[in-house]
């Protein structure tokens, strides 16, 4: 079998999950626990071997070959517009399969651990597995529209799985926030693609070249309403609100899809799009921008929140801003590695938390934590090197693609960008230390009660663990914080293992061909690197995360204050207000629509509708009534004699017509 | 010579190689069941009921006959199946039935619906004078789409509100006498002006021709060729008139959430799921052929109409504090999408109108036959009322949600291939239109999800708590049509290759008779296998 033949069968790859997701709908309650979530990892599992086998048939041909489109079958066809469906296996959409069904694949059997017991248990994987085919889908789409497909797929999925928990109230809006969010995205998304259309003729990827031949205007455009969908997907401000709201899902949910997986298809549209951004003089200035605000923005946020998944997601929202800073610049494949490096110790982070809750018996508020190390030694040991690895110390993945992007936007004299990514980083090391130090070190305040009950908690943060805790029981305060199962721990061992070498990947030494990831994807680099030499950048980089460090640890050292207050987040006086609702973006579109547009809204179905057109159509009705005295009659209720009139009209006419017919 | 209807026009002799007239078989086998079924004593309900099933399930599977008998020969743009025979001689009728592309679908669309509405009202009062006035309705529908002569479509037209009325008076809720009279009156309305436009173009095809016909394939090519400027203006303004209340397009749709809210299940799922495409089907059959000039001069009117009823019926759906008001004024914004592309003039406008027909049908029946369940459990409409459904019945909510996700036309779902072909294809002419239209896109989701998430999730109160999950009958009515609306999302090509002749003849026929000349896009070589980026 020649490797073409091999990557023929790239199909295979998104089957499995999806056979596995119609199984465990049509029979997952009989399947029952546990079986339906191994049989779930097993599908998303044999993905994973064909996505390696297709990874190394596809590394056997000759590099200015590699790719394949396998045959497939029309989807859509009218005229001269025709869409197959036809899977594309190259450099990017390999390396995308292996992290998605390789990262999903762990956090699938962590799943298996963490759901045990819930009521709707196969469900849930069913969800889970429909969520990586459409993200293979996505992936592996040879045209803008099957990956729009897969793109609406993983919507989908993310609206279920955040309301999975759909008896809670806040979940179930957080689902459908989510939702509604990322059709905004959407709606670029599908603009640009009658655009290409329009343009090009065709919406396959084979015809990305074309760009080329574009006038400026119209390449700037469709390179913009893409990005805008790829704000909606990847959570980029101002359309970044749907996020934090999304850690209403169970946590599995939170490091598969809304850190490793979903949110970073934005950032693989763009780059599998990345023609239109290289010809584009504008665009890419625009991405950088919207990132690197992100980014800063979103790690300013992180500072302050007190519960351990929010932080997470500010900092994914922040990390996925880097990504598209890197984009920006025309780092392609800077922004990639730190793609895979962030799914790799994000994803350990979050089911790290998720450990942590779970031993914590469903607690997510930090303030009721520390010293956890002693009791969940494993989980404490896989998450301190995941926050090594996103404060950028070395020799662990986030180091080296936070460093490779820091270093592209400045070598591509991009400095105020460069300097905003700084400080950015700066942040990240400080609230991860601080999050590490509140969960894991310092005094056991989850003991003492009276810390708590005398500590006024801001009734925002406090609703989710109530809520969570009101679905699984009240946390009994008696029992001991316990280590997670080995189903659980078991891929954090992995990830902690793969954040510790992930960095190999893409080593910053193209002479001695270390810059594997680089020249395996082989996308354009807009730039030569020029200025500063990289060893000075890196170390300032390095120098920047410890500083980020030893200043937490100085302030978080002993945990909170003695009365329960934050002392970092006190010393910001009335700024920790504004940081704590997340500069009030949130807050203002949500008083914007349920204000404004809600009133708009209100106007045209009471003033318009009802009032106006109806009003006016009554009108005339209640005028013809009143001034004719033979229509007096509609009103007694003879209309119904009208139509029986007309009724029997008709059959007489029918009748008689029938006597005419001469066959 | 246009076309268009050249294979009509010299095909006097009547065609079928069947043998026999399968199209007026079709329309008359429903009628004689209403008919048997008068014959049944009212005693026996069983067995009115009994000639319902069977008649309504015969007509399906003629319509299924003919979906296989029909030509898919891609050169055979003409109308397939003719049967003619002179009528009323006097006045010119004749007995013309045909069926193409845009109609095929149409007819097998309502053979379906009837059937599951029936089904879905088996436990309806005065069963049996309900099967009558349904099984004539299912006449009448079919009748519309198969006429090829004006009066022969006029009188179908106007037959299929006689049993509509009747059967939102007779059966409906609370309102039911307001909105039966609205609706009628409404459409009876438009109805004068189509008649009007009718009789006007065969009058002056009788005073330049001195015949009297109203066969559509003769009109269609001379009033194309003969009726120019302000005559022609004004007589498609009367066929859109007529037809636009039928879509309903705004500012025309008033009656319509009335009358569906009103309605019965069985009535609304009908209502909604093939009359209101009698007027697209109008617009493609008579308005454009009949007036090309006038349609492309006035298609921008058109088009604005449409994008407003996409983004105000979706804004005014999410208002309502009614479950089925919401879907009625979903139908409003979705048959939006068919009138945008439609005006489009493109192939891909065109057949992403025609589909979206089609798929409508498919999801917003399922729509209505979910909500009709829920009012047979709650006995409400109130979104106020409801909370927690999902939990309470889980296989009824997640069937709810997934037809919620078909209506929002998710990829995956028929939905998605209409909406996005009729938008594409109208963004081909009119760019600053679609880009308020695919707003649209966003605000399906406002509002279904939002009343999804009010009626269905959270924790179900007292009232809500013991809601009955659905039964075995409920489900036979609700998963064939979720499971076609998901076979067309992933492989619509049956339906599309069908639609292309007649579509392509549509659009030549425009081309030949006005200044219009349809975009081109850049052709592209299709990738070959093997042949990466």
């Amino acid at each position: 079998m020649s490797a073409r033949n091999l990557l023929d069968l790239a199909w295979l790859i998104p089957v499995f999950p999806a056979f596995g997701a119609v199984v465990l709908l049509l029979f997952g309650k009989r399947i029952g626990e546990p079986r339906a979530g191994w049989f779930a990892t097993a599908m998303i599992g044999l993905s994973f071997v064909c996505s390696v086998i297709a990874f190394f048939a596809l590394r056997s041909l000759n590099p200015d070959a590699r790719a394949n489109v396998s045959q497939g079958f029309t989807w859509i066809q009218a005229g001269t517009f025709r869409v197959d469906f036809r899977f594309l296996v190259d450099p990017l959409s390999s390396t995308m399969t292996l992290f998605v069904t390789g990262v999903g694949t762990l956090i699938h059997m962590y799943s298996v651990g963490y759901m045990h017991g819930d009521s709707r248990y196969s469900r849930f994987f069913a969800y889970l597995n429909l969520f990586a085919a459409s993200m293979l889908v996505l992936v592996l789409g040879s045209s803008f529209l099957l990956t729009f497909m897969g793109w609406e797929g993983v919507g989908l999925c993310s609206y279920l799985l955040i309301s999975f928990w759909f008896e809670r109230n806040s979940a179930a809006v957080a689902g459908k926030k989510a939702f509604i969010t990322n059709r905004v995205g959407d709606f670029g998304f599908m603009l640009a693609m009658f655009l290409i259309f329009q343009k090009v003729g065709t919406l396959d990827y084979s015809a990305l070249g074309a760009a080329g031949h574009l006038p400026q205007s119209t390449v700037t455009a469709i390179a913009l309403l893409l990005f805008l969908g790829a704000m909606g997907k990847s959570a980029q401000v101002p359309l970044h609100i749907w996020l934090p709201d999304a850690m209403e899902g169970p946590t599995p949910v939170s490091a598969l899809i809304h850190a490793a997986t979903m949110v970073t298809a934005g950032v693989f549209l763009l780059v599998r799009a990345h023609a239109y951004f290289d010809f584009s003089n504008h665009a890419g200035t625009v991405v950088a921008w919207v990132g690197a605000i992100t980014a800063l923005y979103a790690a300013s946020v992180a500072l302050v929140q007190n519960d351990i998944k929010r932080v997470l997601a500010y900092s994914t929202i922040s990390q996925l801003g880097y990504m598209f800073l890197a984009v920006g610049v025309g780092a392609y494949s800077a922004g990639i590695f730190h793609m895979i490096t962030h799914a790799f110790f994000k994803a350990l982070l979050f089911l790290g938390a998720g450990s942590v809750i779970h031993g914590m018996h469903d607690e997510q508020d930090m303030r009721r934590m520390g010293g956890l190390r002693k009791f969940m030694p494993i989980t404490a040991g896989t998450f301190i090197i995941g926050w090594l690895a996103i404060s950028g110390i070395i020799p662990f993945a986030g180091f080296w693609s936070k460093d490779e992007i820091l270093a592209k936007a400045w070598s591509t004299q991009n400095y105020a960008l460069w300097a905003i990514g700084a400080v950015a980083a700066l942040l990240t090391a400080f609230y991860m230390t601080r999050q590490v130090w509140l969960v894991f070190f310092g005094p056991e305040r989850w003991r003492d009660d009276a810390v708590l009950l005398g500590h006024e908690i801001a009734p925002t943060e406090v609703e989710e663990p109530v809520a969570a805790a009101a679905d699984h029981g009240a946390p009994e305060h008696g029992l001991e914080p316990h280590e997670s199962p080995w189903t659980m721990y078991v891929p954090l061992v992995a990830l902690a293992g793969l954040t510790f070498v992930g960095g190999a990947l893409d080593l910053p030494f193209a002479k001695a061909k270390f810059n594997v990831l680089d020249r395996w994807l082989a996308l354009p680099e807009a730039h030569p690197t020029s200025g500063l030499g990289g060893v000075a950048l890196s170390t300032i980089a390095l120098a920047i995360g410890v500083i980020g460090i030893l200043l937490a640890i100085h302030f978080y050292r002993n945990g909170l204050r003695a009365d329960g207050t934050d002392p970092a987040v006190e010393r910001l006086g009335g700024f920790a207000g504004v940081l704590e609702n997340a500069w009030y973006i949130d807050y203002g579109i949500a008083r914007f629509v349920s204000g404004p547009v809600t009133a708009f809204a209100r106007f045209l179905s009471d003033g318009v509708d009802k009032a106006g057109i109806d009003g006016a159509v009554n009108g005339i009705g209640t005028a013809a009534r009143e001034s004719g005295g033979g229509l007096r009659r509609l009103q007694t209720g003879l209309v119904r004699n009208y139509a029986l009139a007309i009724a029997l009209g008709t059959v007489l006419l029918l009748l008689y017509a029938a006597t005419r017919v001469t066959f | 010579m246009s076309p268009l209807m050249g294979a009509l026009t010299t095909a006097v002799e009547p065609t079928s190689k069947l043998g026999f007239p399968l199209l007026t078989f079709l329309v008359f086998l429903p009628a004689i069941g209403a008919i048997v079924t008068l014959l049944m004593p009212v005693r026996r309900p069983e067995l009115s009921r009994a000639v319902g099933y069977i008649t309504s399930m015969a007509t399906l599977g003629m319509a299924l006959f003919l979906l296989t008998q029909f030509d898919t020969n891609p050169l055979n743009s003409g109308f397939q199946l003719l049967e003619t025979h002179s009528w009323i001689s006097q006045l010119g009728v004749r007995w013309t039935l045909g069926v193409d592309g845009i109609s095929l679908f149409m007819v097998a669309l309502s053979a379906l619906l009837f059937p599951i509405g029936i089904l879905a009202s088996a436990e309806v009062e005065k069963p049996k004078q309900f099967l009558v006035w349904m099984l004539l309705l299912e006449s009448a529908m079919i009748g519309v789409f198969l006429a090829l002569d004006a009066m022969v479509f006029f009188f179908f037209f106007e037959f299929v509100l006689v049993p509509m009325y009747f059967l939102i008076a007779g059966w409906g809720h609370d309102n039911r006498r307001y909105a039966a009279m609205k609706f009628f009156l409404f459409t009876m309305t438009g109805s004068a002006f189509l008649f009007a436009g009718i009789v006007s173009v065969a009058f002056m095809h009788q005073h330049a021709t001195h015949v009297l016909t109203f066969d559509v394939g003769t009109l269609t090519n001379w009033a194309a060729a003969n009726i120019h400027g302000g005559t022609a203006k004004v007589l498609f303004l009367a066929f859109v008139v007529g037809f636009a209340v039928k879509v309903p397009l705004f500012p025309f749709h008033t009656w319509l959430p009335d009358a569906h809210t009103d309605a019965p299940t069985a009535g609304s799922v009908v209502l909604a799921g093939v009359m209101l495409k009698i007027g697209a089907y109008g617009f493609l059959r008579f308005a454009i052929p009949f007036f090309p000039q006038a349609a492309v001069d006035l298609a921008p009117l058109l088009i604005v109409l449409a994008v407003i009823g996409i983004t105000y019926g979706a804004i005014v759906a999410a208002m309502q504090p009614n479950l089925k008001r919401i879907v009625a004024y979903s139908s409003v914004a979705h048959l939006g999408f068919v009138v945008l592309g439609v005006f489009a003039l493109t192939n891909q406008g065109i057949s992403g109108g025609l589909f979206t027909m089609l798929s409508h049908g498919l999801t917003t029946g399922a729509l209505f036959l979910l909500v009709g369940m829920l009012y047979d459990r709650r006995h409400t409409y109130e979104l106020s009322r409801f909370r927690g459904i999902w939990k309470a019945a889980p296989v009824f909510g997640g069937l709810f949600v997934a037809a919620t996700f078909a209506s929002i036309g998710l990829p995956g779902f028929s939905g998605f291939v209409g909406e996005f072909l009729s938008l594409l294809g109208a963004f081909l002419t009119s760019r600053w239109y679609v880009v308020v239209a695919s707003t649209g896109v966003i605000l399906a989701a406002v509002y279904l999800l939002w009343a999804v998430q009010r009626a269905f999730t959270g924790e179900p109160d007292d009232e809500n708590r013991a809601t009955p999950d659905i039964n075995f009958r409920e489900l036979v009515t609700v998963v064939p049509l979720l499971g076609l609306s998901l076979f067309l999302g992933f492989y619509p090509k049956p339906v599309l290759d069908r639609l292309q002749p007649s579509v392509n003849a549509l659009i030549r026929h425009v081309e030949a008779n006005s200044n219009y000349k349809a975009p081109t896009v850049p052709t592209v070589v299709a990738p070959q296998k093997g042949e990466g980026k």
